[in-house]
């Protein structure tokens, strides 16, 4: 186990590496002058070849991109064009915002999920498989945006019984969660049936009813516990995908996350907070990638020894 | 009964299919009016016999705005897709084929996956900046990994095949083995993949010009139009009902035409191809 362990963190470092040189040189594609950028066009020329200077801009290529690489050692991500203010500072609560949108979310999504799928799965070819079917099919059909508009109308402007912006209490966490979790809730519900339904022809499913086992306990322990396997795997994915998938969540909801921050520093083209926010998204998407490969090792001996 | 649902099922994606393909293809025929002739008499008028589809806020026609937003949508994701498809399988085969050029296209691949779709949509965009031109070049960069991760794997197991290895045997060229064994036995899959991925393509370009960073007002565009909408939903609802339905419709279309040419074409791909497409 081990050098299991060992051989996937390891994995996750050139990847690591080299998404932090991709985010460094796609943006030296951008024409016009960073300095510029930062100054404003107030600036006189010789204010901005100062400060060129002090960035470092006027080095060769591969110098700056030595001391950028020294910086993110140092964990320092630059300033922000919009707010002068440390990037690393403009990250954290933000990030911490989406954390907890997306925690939310990816509970809601594998809760309803896995019983949507087992239902279906249980009931293979009865109304309720094919009520659940439809609602996982629409659920990876339906724009995220446009749930959320529609949620926000009935329930806000409409009914108003639910705040419309914002993160301060428990209800300003539903229409976000619904709205983020719905792709990923219809994708595992997806992934449940038919991973159950394979696992319920087995051999020690059989043997289990044989045996006189209650239905119950034929699906809940021997059953989904095996069908769970590759489920583990998609809700990894998915909550990666999550963190970064919240984008059109918060634009829609004003939640002061990353995604909001990201949409803004677009329209603002703040590169140095473009890239702290696609670094962080990028870490915490091999992070959450290396957790699911230990959880599967840890869940099926078999992948070890591969 | 599951078999000939599922079937059924796939009908009517192909029927949305079919209509979203020819909507717009034919939408200057098909459009009542000209999407963008603004009429301050008749503004966000619920659904008409004059207007089947209501009107916005400019009094635009939204049946003809909805149509000219399908011809958009067919655009963007056709060509982005196509794109995408024809990059992502040449360096896929080629990091399938050659063992040199494994490493460094696969691990750069790596890079692309390491982020969800609309992140790295919105990243091209924010380097290149907004419009149409640019929407289509982020998208299709956006495909290019999942072409390239599944060219990858198809070129890796084709290449060990009895039929490649005779060919090399007699002295095949590479070019030769590459474009008459390997990518014929590609396609199947392939041609499957680009039908999951188109839905993805239009959802993305949708969510872009949704946030103001993809195709811009006023052109018709179904994103564009439930951005405009917001301000109006009160007083009209149907303005922001009417984009959306066309563009989840749109989407489910594909998804169920997708799954169905995916179970027709070979059972086993179920395991192989990406994600149904939708919101990354």
């Amino acid at each position: 186990m081990a050098a299991y362990v060992a051989r996937r963190v390891l994995a996750g470092v050139p990847v690591l590496f080299l998404v932090v040189t991709a985010v460094f040189f796609a943006f030296q594609l951008i024409p016009g002058d960073p300095a510029r950028a930062f100054l404003g066009p107030e600036a006189t020329p010789d204010v901005v070849e100062r400060v060129r200077r002090e960035l470092g801009l006027d080095r060769p290529i591969v110098v700056q991109y030595a001391s950028y690489l020294r910086r993110l050692v140092r964990g320092d991500l630059g300033r922000s064009i919009m707010t002068r203010r440390d990037v690393s500072l403009e990250l954290a609560a933000p990030f911490l915002s989406t954390v907890k949108l997306s925690l939310a979310s990816i509970v809601l999504a594998t809760v309803v999920g896995v019983l949507l799928g087992t239902i279906a799965a249980v009931r293979q070819g009865s109304t309720w498989d094919h009520l659940a079917s439809i609602v996982a099919l629409l659920g990876i059909s339906i724009p995220v945006f446009w749930l959320g508009l529609l949620m926000m109308y009935l329930f806000s402007v409409n009914l108003r019984i639910l705040p419309s912006a914002g993160d301060d209490t428990w209800q300003h966490y539903v229409m976000p969660t619904i709205s983020l979790a719905t792709f990923s809730l219809a994708f595992i519900a997806r992934m449940t049936r038919s991973s159950l339904l394979e696992v319920i022809r087995q051999d020690y499913v059989r043997t289990a009813r044989a045996k006189g086992a209650p239905e119950w306990r034929v699906v809940g322990y021997h059953a989904l516990r095996n069908a769970l396997l590759p489920v583990v795997i998609v809700v990894g994915l998915r909550f990666g995908y999550m963190l970064g998938g919240a984008v059109v969540t918060e634009q829609v909801f004003a939640w002061p996350g990353l995604g909001r921050l990201l949409v803004a520093a677009v329209g603002q083209r703040d590169i140095p907070l473009i890239q702290g926010i696609l670094l962080l998204f990028a870490t915490s998407f091999v992070l959450v990638n290396l957790t699911v490969d230990l959880l599967y090792g840890f869940l099926d001996p078999q992948i070890r020894y591969r | 009964m599951a078999f000939f649902r599922l079937h059924r099922l796939a009908a009517v994606g192909g029927a949305i299919v079919v209509l979203f393909v020819a909507g717009g293809l034919l939408a200057p025929w098909l459009a009542p009016y000209d999407p963008n002739t603004i009429n301050v008499q008749a503004t966000l008028q619920p659904p008409s016999r004059a207007n089947l589809l209501g009107t916005d806020n400019q009094g635009r026609d939204l049946l003809s705005r909805v149509v000219y937003g399908a011809r958009m949508s067919l655009f963007i994701s056709m060509t982005s897709v196509g794109f995408g498809a024809v990059a992502g399988v040449a360096l896929g085969i080629l990091a399938g084929y050659y063992r040199r050029l494994d490493a460094p296209i696969m691990r750069l691949n790596d890079v692309l996956l390491a982020f969800p779709g609309i992140i790295v949509a919105l990243t091209i965009v924010s380097i290149l900046g907004k419009g149409l031109e640019n929407v289509i070049v982020a998208i299709a960069i956006v495909q290019v990994p999942q072409y390239v991760r599944l060219a990858h794997g198809l070129a890796l197991s084709v290449k060990d095949r009895v039929f490649v290895e005779a060919a090399v045997a007699v002295g095949a060229p590479d070019r030769t083995i590459i474009f008459r064994h390997i990518l014929p036995n590609t396609m199947g899959p392939i041609i499957v993949q680009t039908s999951l991925l188109i839905p993805g393509a239009i959802m993305t370009a949708a969510t872009l010009s949704f946030l103001g960073l993809g195709v811009q007002p006023p052109t018709p565009e179904w994103g564009a139009m439930l951005q405009n909408s917001l301000q109006w939903a009160r007083l009209a609802p149907h303005v922001m009902v009417i984009p959306g339905l066309a563009l989840m419709l749109v989407v489910f279309g594909f998804n169920v035409f997708g799954d169905g040419l995916r179970d027709a074409m070979d059972p086993r791909l179920r395991r192989m191809s990406g994600t149904p497409g939708g919101m990354a």
